[in-house]
């Protein structure tokens, strides 16, 4: 495991090198920060932000790693607890209320989304689980199942030869971790996961206009999942790979007017355009390795890319702003903890083209970004 | 070395080095050295019915002289008493990088920092108790259980393997000790950007090596006192990350504090080991009161159970130099200690009687 990732890191490193003077021509973007837009209870602490999105009031839900997870010991097996808390803010950042408490599919928050209904869909990691919330804030659709026991350590994912900048778990016998709870491994190739839901270390949630929905999955598995607006599966695309239409670590997923979904290929540093049948159209390799995707609504639709390159937010960061044939139309910040500095970015909101949220793991924030218009 | 030798190695030194029975917790060669009188405030820490200390892990006052306890409870928890021992409030409650407690200090400013070996983290907050910085970063659970017992990551500026103190000099730049799986000090500047380690490569007992550096400190001109745990020495470091010097005769250190002021004094927790090996309490649990320049001007206490006796002292506070806060793993407790250096008598006086 530490070679791997001494390995991984210094392969990081060789790359980020390269993909910055790669970059170097996109105009930069001036903008400003407010680091401590939302306003926190005594007794509630952010910890790394997974995910920030708002509805269509202006609301803020954050989906955040806080207290402890926890195991507890049951019958012969170990099982797992807490250590994920959704809260939602009014636009002032005032804070109103946590919602589900106790969830049983909280546990490693990876992602949060609000569609057009404002309907709010939460993706944990650890629980595979993607889970959708009326505007009242109860459960309304559950896909995926939480693994009944964990193992600890738990069962080893089979990660590709890779410059991922992520600390990876130990290696584990071929399809061992992308199995689903009961049986052998799926067939077909790895990554491609099983005609239904068992996600593996699931990843982000985005919907077409028709209210399909469709699953970046993830770390585990390297599909996308498309199921209609009541859940049915409808199809998968993808498998562990380099090429057209494979991926290595699925990280985020964002789907513009026209239908065409936009998938993060972080470990191969590429976004890749797929139409709604899963039917590769394109990829952009000029976004370092995305972390985070956001598509603006209105007629002139841009798509927005947190770009993070070493496995600390110190090093390498940025976001791109993209129209949606790839054009990098300027990029912003740098890695860092202070103001206007990124650390770890893992989600981004853009319902307002120039006034961002931008959620980040390492630093344990929200920053608000007001971006300046281009001179 | 192959990978697999560096781990038996790296296992077999934490069997030495960590918690377990086999410390290797050896006598300090200093002798002669006179004794300074102190007494234990008796229950000075005052609980509500309901709140227990765990392992006394760290304590430290800020400038109101509000006590901060950082410690293994059923969780770990911080508690902040008042100057009067009284308990104001608990600091942090559930805070994601706080899960095993290993040090708590306070910054000039009155931040309050914690260091937590089951996180991987050190955790700033402001006065307010609020989280305004963090350093390193806790393992992801989706990852199950880390193992800890593996070779360090040696080219690694900003990630830690089990962290044990955090130090500031009077710029701000963060020193960082770390730790039981990596064995480095680490200089951040104010804004956590890494600027130089010491001892970055493997553990050892080189002149600039570490083994399992445990606690550390600053004086007023930046130097850094290590606790060099491991190798049985203080080491001293310039504030650009060299070697000043080393102090070989107070045995293993398991706690450093330099006291404020015009005129700074240093010092040195013998402790005894946390398994209590009875052999060890004739040796070991005391303190050792030094100038900066490591002559030793005086020790106290010993190995025990009783009020006054210290019990696996693990961090010293010492902002009043003649009013110490000392926290104890295997006592569960945390003591004010009160030294009386006036009514001091040198041991060659004390032979004269």
């Amino acid at each position: 495991m530490k070679r791997s990732l001494i390995l991984s890191i210094g392969a990081a490193l060789a790359i980020t090198g390269g993909a910055l003077s790669g970059q170097g021509t996109a105009p930069a973007i001036q903008f400003d920060s407010n680091p401590a837009p939302l306003t926190m209870p005594d007794n509630i602490h952010l910890g790394e932000v997974a995910g920030v999105a708002t509805n269509s009031r202006g609301d803020i839900y954050v989906y955040t790693r806080t207290g402890n997870p926890t195991i507890t010991i049951g019958t012969a097996r170990a099982v797992s607890h807490g250590g994920g808390r959704l809260f939602q803010f009014d636009r002032s950042g005032k804070y109103m209320r946590e919602i589900g408490q106790g969830l049983y599919g909280f546990l490693q928050p990876q992602q949060v989304r609000v569609d057009a209904q404002d309907h709010v869909w939460v993706v944990d990691q650890m629980s595979t689980q993607v889970i959708k919330f009326d505007q009242s804030g109860r459960v309304q659709m559950v896909l995926s199942r939480k693994p009944e026991a964990t193992a600890v350590p738990t069962p080893r994912m089979t990660p590709l030869p890779t410059n991922i900048p992520v600390i990876q778990p130990e290696p584990a016998p071929a399809g061992a971790g992308a199995a689903p709870a009961r049986g052998g491994p799926p067939p077909g190739p790895p990554g491609a996961g099983v005609a239904g839901e068992s996600f593996v270390r699931p990843t982000d949630v985005a919907w077409d206009a028709q209210g399909n929905i469709y699953v970046a999955d993830g770390y585990g598995n390297s599909r996308v999942a498309k199921y209609d607006r009541n859940g049915k599966w409808l199809k998968n695309w993808g498998s562990r790979g380099t090429g057209e239409g494979q991926f290595n670590i699925v990280h985020g997923i964002a789907i513009d007017a026209q239908g065409n979904v936009y998938v993060g290929d972080e470990g191969n540093k590429r976004i890749q355009v797929f139409d709604g049948e899963g039917t590769f159209k394109t990829q952009f390799q000029n976004v370092g390795a995305p972390t985070a995707l956001c598509i603006t609504r209105g007629a002139q639709q841009v798509l927005y890319v947190a770009h993070t390159g070493d496995p600390d937010g110190m090093e390498d960061a940025a976001i791109y702003k993209v129209d949606l044939q790839g054009k990098v139309l300027g990029k912003f910040g740098s890695a860092g903890k202070l103001p206007k500095e990124f650390g770890l970015v893992n989600s981004i909101d853009c319902r307002n083209e120039h006034e961002l949220l931008v959620g980040e793991l390492s630093n344990w924030r929200v920053q608000k970004l007001t971006l300046r218009a281009a001179r | 070395m192959t990978m697999l030798t560096r781990l038996f190695l790296s296992a077999a030194a934490f069997m030495m080095l960590g918690g377990a029975p086999l410390i290797a917790q050896t006598k300090a060669t200093a002798e002669n050295v006179p004794i300074i009188p102190h007494t234990s405030v008796a229950n000075f820490f005052k609980l509500p019915s309901d709140l227990h200390f765990g392992e006394g892990i760290g304590i430290a006052t800020n400038s109101k002289g509000h006590i901060f306890v950082y410690h293994r409870s059923g969780d770990t928890r911080l508690f902040e008493f008042d100057p009067n021992g009284t308990y104001v409030k608990e600091w942090g409650v559930g805070v994601y990088g706080i899960e095993f407690a290993h040090q708590v200090r306070v910054d000039a400013q009155d931040n309050v920092w914690v260091v937590d070996e089951g996180t991987n983290m050190v955790i700033k907050f402001n006065p307010a108790g609020r989280v305004v910085m963090v350093l390193g970063r806790r393992p992801e659970p989706v990852a199950g259980a880390v193992q800890t017992n593996f070779p360090p990551a040696l080219d690694r500026k900003y990630g830690f393997g089990r962290p044990t103190d955090v130090t500031w000099d009077a710029q701000g730049n963060i020193f960082v000790s770390d730790g039981y799986v990596n064995s480095r000090v680490v200089k951040f500047d104010r804004n956590g950007r890494f600027l130089a380690q010491f001892a970055g490569g493997e553990r050892g007992e080189g002149p600039n090596q570490l083994n399992t550096p445990h606690s550390i400190t600053a004086d007023a001109q930046g130097n850094i006192y290590v606790g060099d745990r491991g190798n049985r020495r203080v080491v001293v470091l310039n504030n650009d990350m060299t070697l000043k010097t080393m102090y070989t005769n107070v045995g293993n250190p398991w706690a450093v504090c330099v006291s404020p002021g015009p005129r700074q004094y240093l010092y040195v927790s013998n402790s005894n080991p946390d398994s209590n090996p009875a052999a060890s309490w004739a040796i070991t649990g005391e303190i050792y009161k030094m100038e900066l320049d490591g002559k030793i001007i005086g020790r106290f206490g010993k190995a025990g159970k009783g009020l006054g006796e210290f019990s696996t002292v693990h961090e010293i506070d010492c902002r009043n130099p003649d009013q110490l806060f000392v926290s104890e793993i295997s006592a569960w407790r945390a003591q004010k200690i009160i030294l009386s250096p006036q009514k001091m008598q040198t041991s060659s006086s004390a032979v004269a009687r």
